[in-house]
């Protein structure tokens, strides 16, 4: 198993919990003052799947900090991973499927990075990943499965994945580790400036994850009040005092989609499987300059996705509600 | 392939994999179809012969209805809880398959053996790769966890003796071996091609063909097949595609997205 994403010694997870300041305190910041709570070298877990609740922004400005080795877990990952890649922030991806989507074929640049061995993708089955965020939320060291058994994902992550006969039937059980992330990247529809947070939607596995960090980074398509957070509590899934960053980002998942509120960005995404299938080193490093190391802020890299391509993602994204 | 069948170009060998995969659904049925063909087989299914299917994706939704038009491209965005019972978070729509909850399991696949395993991680060796294919997602889960149908194009490339990498697991070496190593439940059903139906022997668990679509002779499938196949001691022909069938797809894939 790899040093970065061993299972933490209990005391260890419970000391490091109670040193955080768990208090009922005000935590809204800039997306810059949030990107130095990520230390280079940290297990950094990425909230949503594929193309939905991707916390853009945030990985957009640890990019352009220029964060560097950073461990990346994910459920799915999709072009956001390649971009992790080819600007150098992270070698090592920790997922359970990596590529842009099917519509566009298979990635070139994650076989890029790791046919010339440049990066590592780790493959655990999409239960797996689930289920060590769960046993790392729950506090316990592993969990029990019934997947991965007999396949080569399971034998290719080696001493990660331990067997053991149940104790109670004699059944053989997979045993999976603990993931306790240094920090959770989660971009939410809202939450309040504590950071109780409400999503709408699919949920992924972001509560596990949040329960399961060390230190949590919300963003948020706006920010709400306390009040209006109490009026409807069944609606939060995610405690203040796992958060430790509140940041408003509007289209925060731009170009990818945020449930009721705006659809992927299709136009974009395809030019962006054009440019980086075209050249899988060239392509995605000018596709940075342009979006992410170019823009002043994150209102300039809107607009550079144009006025145009955020309205039709909005339509989209809104007629969810339509009956 | 079915270029030699008489109405062969009404239709495209995608839009034959979703007919043929959508009939083998049974309604009542709970299924966890993946994206592509899957997802636009049971959509078509839920449409036409079994309206009381549930079909589960791996994003988190029970039951729901794709929008005509407005196909995912993903499990896992928006349009795929239209019209559904319930989201969940992803583990947990997982787990309703090790607690045995689901019927069928649903999904492409990149590669297959004789036994039914499939490899959508490497082609080549898994150490030195000629091409890093994007992983197992929750294939490995469905594929240990519950039946399974398998929609792919029939192509001897992909047709393979052994695959290079078992990413999900089918019949393991045949025979009693995928219980042997620990996988109780579940196992490789149906394979589902632009040029047939297959299943497996009850004994040895080898690749065995059901059904030819119509037009495909015995030597052509096992043409485009890299094993020997076995044939049924009754191989029948499939009826092809009908037009209400196909009408079905075309609304729901106007775009020609997972069509073409």
């Amino acid at each position: 198993m790899s040093v970065d994403t061993e299972v933490k010694p209990y005391q260890q997870l419970r000391r490091e919990t109670m040193e955080r300041d768990r208090g009922l305190r005000e935590k809204v910041m800039s997306l810059e003052e949030a990107a130095k709570l990520v230390r280079d070298g940290d297990h950094v877990g990425i909230g949503g799947c594929t193309m939905s609740r991707t916390p853009t922004a945030m990985i957009w400005a640890l990019i352009r900090a220029r964060r560097k080795d950073l461990v990346v877990s994910r459920s799915i990952t999709s072009s956001e991973g390649d971009l992790l890649f080819a600007s150098g922030v992270s070698k090592h991806i920790i997922t359970s499927w990596f590529t842009q989507g099917i519509v566009w074929g298979v990635s070139k640049v994650m076989r890029h990075h790791t046919e010339k061995k440049l990066a590592r993708f780790e493959e655990w089955s999409h239960m797996s990943m689930g289920l060590r965020y769960r046993a790392g939320a729950m506090g316990i060291p592993f969990m029990p499965s019934r997947s991965m058994i007999g396949s080569d994902v399971g034998k290719r992550v080696g001493d990660s994945l331990k067997t053991m006969t149940c104790p109670f039937t004699g059944e053989e059980v997979v045993l999976l580790p603990a993931l306790n992330p240094d920090v959770a990247l989660i971009h939410v529809q809202r939450c309040d400036a504590y950071g109780n947070a409400q999503l709408d939607g699919l949920q992924f596995m972001d509560i596990d994850m949040a329960m399961a960090a060390n230190k949590v980074i919300l963003t948020t398509e706006r920010i709400v009040s306390n009040d209006q957070i109490r009026r409807t509590p069944d609606q939060t899934r995610i405690p203040f005092f796992t958060v430790d960053a509140v940041v408003e980002a509007p289209m925060g998942c731009a170009p990818h989609e945020c449930y009721g509120l705006y659809e992927p960005f299709f136009g974009h995404l395809d030019e962006y499987a054009e440019i980086t299938a075209k050249d899988p080193v060239k392509g995605p490093q000018q596709y940075l300059e342009e979006y992410y190391y170019g823009p002043k802020s994150w209102p300039d890299y809107l607009a550079k996705l144009g006025m145009d391509a955020v309205l039709d993602a909005c339509r989209r994204g809104r007629s969810v509600h339509n009956d | 392939m079915t270029k030699h069948s008489p109405a062969a170009s009404a239709y495209t060998a995608s839009e034959l994999l979703a007919v043929m995969a959508a009939r083998l659904l049974k309604d009542g049925q709970i299924v966890f179809a993946g994206v592509g063909i899957p997802l636009l087989a049971a959509t078509l299914a839920q449409r036409s012969h079994t309206p009381h299917l549930t079909i589960l994706f791996e994003g988190g939704t029970i039951g729901p209805f794709i929008v005509p038009g407005e196909l995912p491209p993903s499990t896992n965005e928006q349009r795929c809880t239209r019209r559904s019972n319930m989201v969940l978070p992803i583990t947990d729509v997982l787990l309703l398959l090790q607690r045995g909850y689901v019927d069928v399991g649903f999904m492409g696949g990149a590669q297959i053996d004789r036994f039914g395993n499939l490899n959508s991680s490497f082609i080549g060796d898994a150490d030195n790769p000629r091409i890093r294919l994007p992983g197992t997602g929750g294939g490995n889960d469905i594929s240990s966890l519950t039946d399974m149908i398998v929609a792919m194009k029939h192509e001897k490339r992909r047709f393979v003796a052994d695959v290079d990498f078992i990413t999900s697991p089918g019949w393991m070496k045949g025979k009693a071996s995928r219980a042997e190593r620990g996988l109780p439940q579940g196992g490789m059903w149906r394979v589902v091609t632009d040029l047939a139906v297959m299943g497996f022997d009850e004994d040895t668990r080898e690749m065995k063909v059901l059904a030819l679509n119509q037009g495909v002779t015995r030597e052509q499938v096992q043409e485009n097949t890299g094993f020997k196949l076995l044939f049924d001691a009754h191989v029948e022909t499939a009826e092809p595609p009908r037009a209400d069938e196909l009408a079905v797809l075309r609304e729901l894939d106007p775009e020609r997205l997972y069509t073409a």
